[in-house]
């Protein structure tokens, strides 16, 4: 016997003790699909016989099934099942997650399984058991269908269970295997001129058919590339053709050059088709009016033809490898590909609240916002203005029938293809284009991303990454993150950008020295970089600058109604100017400088995200240098001024010093000379901001513009290109300087070196240096995007002013790199994934998970002075 | 980072009998933290003076420091090596032992007398102030000369350091100066390297022997040299009231918040506060009820006190704060059908919740002047549109009333995280905009002293929706 199960169903084995259920099911399901009563006794009591544990061992097993349902496994329930009661819950559990329960009756003669029960030793009860389960049973029997039981298999003796084959048949929505590409095209309601137009400017061909049959039409669209058109549903009603249309897209499924999913009004038709009391309203009477107009002598054969294709219509489509999810009002995730009446109808009306709006129609719940699956929506039903995306939905339905237009969308290239329609075919009982065109506002994905949901970032979250697989945000650092980014960060909007962290190179063993330039070649070139840019690393504060073109930009593109026009932010996320006048002049002193440089039309885009340094340091860590570096140099200036001071004062008895006073003037004669060098060294980074004027900003990176984020263009590019906007306000910007080093040799690299030299002997900080292309692989995998080399001097706003002495720095010598390391490349691959969906146009929520990381990532304990 | 004590006693080069260190020399000490040096930089008979000088190893410091070790020591670029702090005490207690139990063995009577003696610091650092210094030291009997140090000339702009190069002097017995100086060296800086246990109690009430009793300032010295450990610090009191009988009933009966709390009038606001909250909650029915930033659990102790109600839920931003509240409100201690009332969540107000739907009132009680202005349409969304309780009971400061707080600077916010504070008409304003943009209607309420021009301190808004 070949039993056909749903590949996703609930398999109920039915069947007495000893019927053979367990041998039946190890022979045709995995154990892992197996969920076995016995098995879950033996898991909560240690026993599999032990009658007392039944109720805790089913509670376990229903988890699991349901566990295994929500993800879509397949799950064989190997109980007794003889009671209608104990498969109640099974039944219902198929229901709530949309698959199909099916029954698998083992129904063998009672004495075989007396039999086999006696000769089990772990099997003591008496026969009783058996001849109680087996009237159970035939009275069951009966029962299985009206219980809900959509397929019902009853083996009746050892030979058939013996022969039994199970074929595991995909449901008929699945279409993984079709690829496209597709243009998927919104509710046509009967505007077949429209739609012919509209495969006209999608690239189809109209073709006729021989022979279409009585009452169809003779016509059929194709596409030379192969494309294929899929339908939405709802083309009947309302229109002026609808025989045409459904004639079309029949011809276009027979051909292979269209798929169809139904909609709510084509049921309806398929319900007065088959002669059910049908309300003649919303536009039927026009389908119907058309069914009258065909010949009467081809009519009922027509009809009959009609409603046999409009009931081989399914519900809805998984198409392209699950990627894409086609129904006419749209699909949950958690219902895509299974089959039940919920999802058939989910497909058809959607969900609605219950309650009418003031137009007399039904409310409808808002699925499309609560929507996080990665499959693509693709649906209809509810007239818009313009298709609009949100949360990886898009409804095509842009009401043509009722004046609007019929629109396509492009698959996979996501581009939209409309027809205007021709007149207003039907007046809506809502209104659903704009009575006028109102002043801009957010469009349905921004004011749905107004608010974000605590759900997407809270506990443990793992954000996958194009560079650098999947990085795992762990709970405990969420939590800091969500902290931080709710007290002090700026809109999440403007955040679609954090910086990553910086590993410096390996330690150098040169004396006197932590850093040297040595290292930093020596890492890249044994990942295999030949070449490697060093750029000055500036010292005062990262700052991410995001300048749209105007306010209006602003609002196009992030949603940001507070009439801001860009923003100036921290590397956690805050406002780096609590002024906001300052801010907007800061701001508009970068737009005037990207303006004469026509940034905006040589990169066609309205807005930059730049990543820059601002100078001073003393602008924005005025609270640390107070409290921390300048407090240290007046401590120790102060201190070792008076210790020196007495130890000058001690005279010679008997014409000799003292033994060790010498060796303490030297000692802390050295001391005072390093805290004076220490306050020279934070000196360097500090001035008085009085006006913008004494502000500088350093753009090393031009990270992102409309479409595009920068990291396939090389850090040569990054600098050049910033170098000419830099030059329109030299006061302001500052160019970074840079080198090109060869480090295969020596010779260049030498002049790497000195160029470090000379720069941290001017007191720069030191210098960072990159490969020279954005993104490098090496042998394992990512390679630093950068790592720093810092100056002598500068370390000792970083290691304390004495750390130069060779007692110390030998201790300080022993510092491991890897945990900053692989932050680093954690870090780096989630900011450049948060521009990456940004620049897709991806909902907030994507881009905020990303940002969120690098701020969650950032409060894992590393040594804050690598 | 250095001590230097001198004498004018005759003869003064009697000051190595009783430090027991030998004028002509230059002697060196191992301590836990690096080494200290002792030398005399100045001897004669008419005058002597002894330099104790520390050599803190910097790097030991932070890389073999063990947990217990505060963090203000994790950064190399530490104050540490060259301020007088609690290094200082512990080299004393090593390296002038004897002297300052008050023993000498060649010198006994000596030791026993008051001379006159003074005591320079380089560099002493000071939470509070040249005040401070006085407050501490006068008392003693000391003249005190202070140098306070510039942060830095360059950026005069930065103000002054917490540094100070201080001598005092007087005349008094060699071990109690020493004693003095062991025991308030740290109660300036506030701040120990090494863990406050048990034995650091023993050590304040054997070197305070005799004079803590009765200095004014006993409770903040034992407060700052027990590092704020409350218990140690209240049972030092009880235990130094013992000692001193005529003040116990002072020691004893100050609860220690209104210790640590500096502004008295804020006290009894916030019992108001919480008072008038919890009647309105109570007033409006509710079983279920948030408290939404409710940090330490104030409002949380009350509303648990209450039958009425049944379902708690304490949400805060702050991780911190919640630990805190659960162990003051013995969550974790209390019985299960307790425990199951209340719940304590961390989440955030820009973020929308749905553990927050389905409660009948939301207390956000002094709350919302913690958020950025941008950032309040996203709070008015996440409770009014989302989270949605019949009944929104809010409060905020009431900017006008704070000219009647004289020790609050013209223009500043009551609180430095403040991001706003609102006058009556702002809040009402705000209020009522809300509440029509989501179907509810509001009424506003004074909360402490009404005055007739300023209104009240605190502002309430009570929302409601049928």
């Amino acid at each position: 016997m070949k039993i056909s199960i749903p590949k996703l169903s609930l398999v109920v084995l039915i069947g007495t003790s000893g019927s053979g259920k367990s041998t039946f099911a190890s022979k045709h399901f995995l154990a892992t699909e197996t969920l076995s009563s016995d098995f879950f006794r033996g898991l909560v009591s240690d026993d599999e016989n032990n009658q007392s544990a039944t109720t805790d061992a089913f509670d376990l097993l229903h988890t699991v099934a349901a566990k295994r349902l929500e993800r879509g496994r397949l799950v064989v329930i190997d109980a007794t099942n003889v009671q209608r009661e104990s498969r109640a819950p099974l039944v219902a559990m198929a229901r709530k997650y949309h698959c199909l329960p099916v029954a698998i009756v083992l129904n063998i003669p009672e004495e075989i399984c007396q039999t086999r029960n006696q000769h089990r030793a772990d099997r003591s009860f008496g026969p009783h058991v058996i001849r109680q389960q087996k009237a159970q049973l035939r009275k069951s029997l009966r029962d299985l269908k009206r219980e809900g039981f959509r397929h019902i298999f009853v083996l009746d003796n050892v030979d058939e269970i013996e022969s039994a084959v199970i074929e595991r048949v995909p449901l008929w929505n699945d279409r993984s295997d079709e690829h496209g590409p597709f243009d998927i095209i919104g509710d046509v309601h009967g505007c077949a001129d429209e739609l012919e137009e509209l495969l006209g400017q999608l690239g189809y061909l109209r073709h006729t058919v021989a022979d279409p049959g009585p009452g169809w039409c003779n016509f059929v669209y194709e596409h030379p590339a192969g494309r294929k058109a899929v339908f939405v549903g709802d083309l009947v009603d309302r229109g002026p053709r609808i025989l045409d249309t459904l004639g079309l897209v029949r011809n276009m499924i027979q051909q292979g050059s269209g798929i169809c999913v139904p909609g709510n009004h084509d049921m309806k038709l398929l319900r007065k088709l088959s002669g059910k009391d049908v309300q003649i309203t919303h536009g039927l009477a026009e389908t119907m009016a058309e069914i009258e107009a065909v010949p009467s002598d081809v009519r009922d054969a027509f009809c009959q033809s009609l409603a046999g294709f409009l009931d081989s219509l399914v519900s809805h489509f998984v198409l392209d490898n699950g990627k894409l999810v086609v129904a006419h009002a749209g699909m949950k995730e958690s219902m895509q590909g299974r089959g039940s009446r919920t999802v058939r109808e989910f497909a058809l009306y959607g969900e609605t609240t219950g309650e009418t709006d003031q137009f007399g129609l039904p409310v409808r719940c808002n699925w499309a916002a609560d929507y996080r699956g990665s499959a693509m929506v693709v649906y209809g039903h509810t007239p818009v203005p313009e298709p609009e995306w949100l949360n990886r939905t898009v409804n095509v339905d842009t009401g043509c029938v009722f004046g609007g237009k019929l629109t396509a969308v492009r698959y996979p290239e996501l581009t939209f293809v409309s027809a205007p329609a021709r007149q207003t075919y039907c007046v809506p009982s809502r209104p659903f284009l704009p009575a006028e065109q109102q002043a801009p506002a957010l469009n349905a994905q921004q004011l749905h991303d107004d608010l974000l949901d605590a759900g997407d970032v809270i506990g443990k979250r793992i954000v996958q990454t194009r560079l650098h697989h999947n990085v795992t945000i762990r709970e405990e650092n969420a939590t800091a993150a969500l902290e931080v980014m709710s007290r002090f960060a700026a809109n999440p909007k403007w955040l679609i950008y954090l910086p990553p962290t910086m590993s410096p190179c390996e330690t150098s063993g040169l004396p006197g020295l932590l850093e040297h330039p040595a290292e930093a070649f020596a890492y890249f070139r044994n990942q295999g970089v030949p070449q490697v840019i060093c750029e000055e690393k500036h010292m005062g504060s990262r700052a991410v600058v995001v300048v749209c073109r105007d306010a209006a930009v602003a609002r196009e593109r992030f949603g940001v109604m507070e009439d801001e026009s860009g923003i100036v932010y921290t590397r956690t996320g805050r406002r780096f100017f609590n002024d906001s006048d300052l801010e907007r002049r800061f701001l508009d002193r970068v737009r005037a400088a990207l303006t004469a440089e026509d940034f905006w039309t040589t990169h066609d885009t309205s807005w930059v995200c730049l990543d820059c340094e601002l100078m001073p340091w003393s602008a924005k860590a005025q609270e640390l240098l107070r409290s921390q570096y300048a407090a240290v140099g007046a401590a120790g200036s102060a201190s070792l001024r008076t210790v020196t001071a007495a130890l000058n004062q001690v005279r010679p008895r008997d014409g000799e010093l003292p033994a060790g006073i010498a060796e303490l003037r030297q000692r802390f004669g050295g001391m005072g000379d390093n805290i004076t060098k220490f306050v020279a060294a934070y000196r360097q980074y500090c001035w008085s901001v009085a006006s913008l004027d004494d502000i500088k900003l350093a753009p090393f990176h031009l990270l992102a513009s409309e479409r595009k984020v920068h990291t396939h263009q090389n850090h040569l590019w990054h600098m050049e290109t910033l170098a000419k906007v830099c030059r329109h306000d030299p006061q302001f910007l500052l160019a970074t300087d840079f080198q090109v080093i060869d480090v295969t040799d020596p010779d260049h690299e030498q002049a790497g070196v000195e160029w470090w030299q000379a720069l941290t002997a001017r007191g720069g900080e030191g210098m960072v240096v990159k490969p020279i292309d954005f993104v490098v692989r090496g042998m394992k995998g990512l390679v630093q995007p950068a790592v720093k080399c810092r100056g002598q001097e500068y370390l000792r706003i970083i290691y304390g002013p004495d750390y130069t002495a060779e007692e110390h720095l030998q201790r300080l010598r022993r510092r491991g790199l890897g945990a900053k390391r692989s932050l680093a490349l954690r870090e780096f691959a989630l900011g450049l994934e948060g521009l990456e969906r940004f620049v897709r146009n991806e909902p907030l929520r994507r881009v905020h998970e990303c940002v969120f990381g690098v701020l969650a990532l950032e409060s894992e304990p590393v040594d804050p002075r690598l | 980072m250095l001590l230097t004590i001198s004498t004018t006693v005759q003869p003064a080069t009697d000051l190595g009998f009783l430090l027991h260190k030998h004028p002509d020399r230059c002697q060196s000490f191992d301590l836990s933290f690096g080494k200290a040096h002792v030398f005399y930089p100045e001897i004669s008979a008419e005058r002597a003076s002894a330099a104790l000088l520390l050599d803190v190893d910097p790097v030991g410091m932070v890389r073999g420091k063990s947990r217990d070790q505060s963090f203000l020591l994790d950064h190399y670029v530490n104050d540490r090596p060259y301020v007088a702090s609690s290094f200082l005490s512990v080299a004393i207690a090593q390296v002038f032992r004897s002297a300052m139990s008050g023993r000498c063995k060649e010198r006994q009577e000596l030791a026993e007398t008051a001379i006159p003696l003074s005591a320079r610091i380089d560099v002493l650092p000071v939470r509070g102030g040249a005040d401070f210094v006085e407050r501490i030291f006068a008392p003693l009997g000391y003249q005190i000369q202070l140098t306070r140090h510039p942060l830095d000339e360059r950026f005069p702009e930065w103000g002054e350091s917490p540094y100070f190069s201080v001598t005092i002097s007087g005349i008094c017995r060699l071990g109690e100066l020493l004693s003095h100086l062991y025991v308030l060296i740290p109660v300036f800086d506030n701040n120990k390297h090494y863990f406050v246990g048990d034995d650091e109690l023993e050590k304040l009430l054997e070197h305070g022997a005799g004079w803590l009793g009765t200095h004014p300032e006993k409770e903040l010295i034992s407060r700052r040299y027990l590092n704020h450990k409350s218990s140690l610090y209240r049972e030092a009191l009880a235990r130094l009231a013992d000692d001193d009988r005529s003040d116990e009933s002072e020691a004893d009966s100050l609860p220690l918040e209104s210790l640590l709390e500096q502004d008295e009038q804020t006290v009894p606001l916030n019992d108001q506060r919480l008072g008038t909250v919890l009647a309105t909650l109570k007033g409006s029915g509710a079983r279920s009820v948030l408290d939404l930033g409710c940090g330490e659990g104030k409002l949380l102790r009350e509303l648990i006190a209450d039958r009425q109600f049944e379902r708690i839920v304490g949400m805060d931003v702050s991780v911190r704060a919640l630990e805190i509240a659960q162990r003051r409100l013995k969550l974790d201690r209390a019985a299960e059908r307790q425990a199951d009332r209340v719940t304590l969540i961390h989440g955030s107000l820009m973020y929308r919740d749905e553990r927050l739907a389905n409660f009948d009132a939301a207390a956000i009680v002094e709350v919302i002047e913690h958020l950025d202005p941008p950032r309040l349409s996203a709070f008015e969304r996440v409770v009014f549109e989302c989270a949605r309780p019949r009944t929104i009971v809010l409060t905020t400061p009431n900017q006008e009333y704070n000219v009647k707080w004289e020790t609050l600077p013209a223009g500043s916010f009551r609180h430095s995280d403040h991001r706003f504070e609102w006058t009556r008409q702002e809040f009402q304003q705000w209020g009522e905009r809300v509440a029509s943009q989501h179907g509810y209607t509001v009424r506003f309420v004074p909360v402490g002293p009404v005055d007739e021009r300023l209104g009240s301190p605190t502002q309430m808004g009570v929302f409601h929706r049928d």
